[in-house]
């Protein structure tokens, strides 16, 4: 292979004059965040109510929490990227499509809106899985305390099925990021996007994507982290893997009668 | 207090409830007894609409389960339920299960609700496990707070579902002990059970149930010593026979 390493290239001027490589690969970064932790946000709002109504003994609000699931859910994230930034402008009415088309940033909160769609249809698939894995009774229990059905949920089921759902949330956390990738082909220059400018502009294709790749590690690695410790700060003495409080050093001496 | 009349209920094309007609009066113990799947359980859940029915009326103090303008929280509230596994809430210490629906239903204040379920718990036995949460319990101590978070409502009448199927022989004594003190107060009680010794013990009347069907509906004397229907004789002949 004839490639010419020059992982120097991070700190020289890119072509438009005043930023280097590294501060753009910074500037995608950030957008990627941006449009992760917003993404992320819709998607646990929408989902969670979504999810819930699925669980709920009522027709029509299963009904349509079932229909909304597959709709997002079955059609590709990029179709429904394009749907959102190319055909909903020309569906809405004149005006509105122009403003729309106008807006600055506008493949920035498409973007956002799609992927939050998108992600919620999933989330709200785990929240209906956390809730109906609990034990039937937990529900009976609430409603016979004579609690109502929004206080049951609120009180009694969704305490402990977030907790169960914890760490599927956190796949679908790592999983909204990586897909805000996607963004790049309605024009937002992310981090992807970022690289790619870069490997276009200086050749140093190897260079751009590691630096790409290592971004995306660690953005990951420190939400796991992150959602580790949330899960074990929410952990149930003698439940759900929640430990029992161990004995201190102190209390255990004593047990085995050292004084 | 409790007015069943003629309630059935199907699930798709089948019964699993034949106009059930039974009635507990004030301050008595009923024990509803019967082979597996002959619908004891949903015969009980019933009385406070865990379980709809199709047919039929249930009463309880005069008002009308089934009737759509009842306000089923407010009734549920006043009747206490008691599950056979449980169903302690696993995320709230024990304190917590003993106040929350104390707090968020009938408007106590957290000192009043707080006071009201320590005591309940000092009752049952369990002062020392106030802070500890459901999962550091055995069995027998969480069906006794389940108990204690029934009765902190203040409930009219107590539903006991299989109270004791779920535990180890040698925690049902520490839960029935609470429930025949807790009859000899005076409270109303429906209760379903394969404790004979419970039924005979404390019941004023057992109903007997076989494939939906109240088959027998006699005072406890009689049915232990004369069972009418061959079918309670052969269902007492096998649970007595050790």
């Amino acid at each position: 292979m004839n490639y010419r390493w020059n992982w120097g290239i991070f700190w020289q001027v890119s072509p438009d004059g005043a930023h280097t490589y590294f501060q753009l690969l910074m500037y995608g970064t950030w957008w990627t965040l941006c449009t992760a932790f917003f993404a992320w946000i819709i998607a646990l709002t929408f989902g969670s109510l979504v999810g819930v109504a699925r669980t709920t003994p009522n027709k029509w609000l299963s009904g349509f929490g079932n229909a909304y699931v597959e709709l997002f859910r079955n059609i590709p994230l990029l179709v429904q990227m394009f749907l959102w930034y190319f055909v909903m402008p020309e569906l809405v009415p004149d005006s509105v499509g122009t403003w729309l088309k106008q807006l600055p940033n506008s493949s920035f909160y498409t973007g956002v809106v799609a992927l939050g769609l998108y992600s919620s249809a999933r989330v709200a698939e785990q929240v209906r899985a956390g809730i109906n894995s609990l034990p039937r009774g937990q529900r009976a229990a609430g409603l016979a305390m004579g609690l109502t059905l929004p206080q049951t949920y609120r009180y009694v089921l969704l305490p402990n099925a977030y907790r169960i759902m914890l760490p599927p949330l956190t796949s679908e956390f790592i999983n909204t990021i990586k897909n805000s990738s996607v963004v790049l082909t309605i024009g937002l220059m992310e981090l992807t996007a970022r690289a790619r400018e870069m490997s276009e502009y200086s050749f140093q294709t190897f260079e751009a994507f590691t630096a790409a790749t290592i971004i995306y590690i660690v953005i990951n690695i420190i939400v796991t982290e992150g959602m580790r410790r949330l899960e074990r700060g929410l952990a149930i003495p003698g439940y759900l893997g929640g430990r029992i409080k161990k004995p201190s050093l102190l209390q255990r001496m004593r047990l085995r009668g050292v004084q | 207090m409790i007015e069943m009349d003629n309630v059935s209920k199907w699930y798709g094309p089948v019964q699993v409830l034949k106009n059930c007609t039974l009635n507990v009066s004030k301050g008595e113990v009923v024990v509803v007894c019967g082979p597996s799947g002959s619908g004891k359980s949903t015969l009980i859940k019933t009385v406070n609409a865990l379980e709809p029915f199709q047919q039929g009326q249930i009463t309880v103090a005069g008002i009308s389960v089934k009737d759509k303008k009842t306000d089923l929280a407010k009734l549920r509230a006043r009747i206490g339920m008691v599950f056979q596994h449980f169903e302690l809430f696993p995320h709230l210490s024990v304190k917590r299960n003993l106040t929350i629906a104390q707090i968020k239903v009938l408007g106590r204040s957290e000192d009043e609700a707080m006071k009201k379920g320590l005591a309940l718990l000092d009752r049952v036995g369990l002062s020392a496990h106030a802070n500890k949460y459901p999962g550091e319990l055995s069995g027998g101590q969480q069906q006794r707070v389940a108990i204690a978070r029934a009765l902190a409502m203040d409930p009219i009448a107590m539903l006991f579902d299989e109270p004791t199927s779920a535990l180890d022989p040698e925690m049902i004594k520490e839960v029935l002990d609470v429930m025949v003190a807790l009859a000899s107060e005076g409270m109303t009680m429906m209760v379903v059970t394969h404790e004979m010794g419970f039924a005979r013990e404390v019941a004023k009347r057992v109903v007997f149930m076989d494939r939906g069907e109240i088959v027998e509906d006699a005072q406890t004397v009689d049915f232990f010593g004369k069972p009418r229907s061959e079918r309670a004789q052969t269902f007492l002949s096998k649970i007595l026979a050790h």
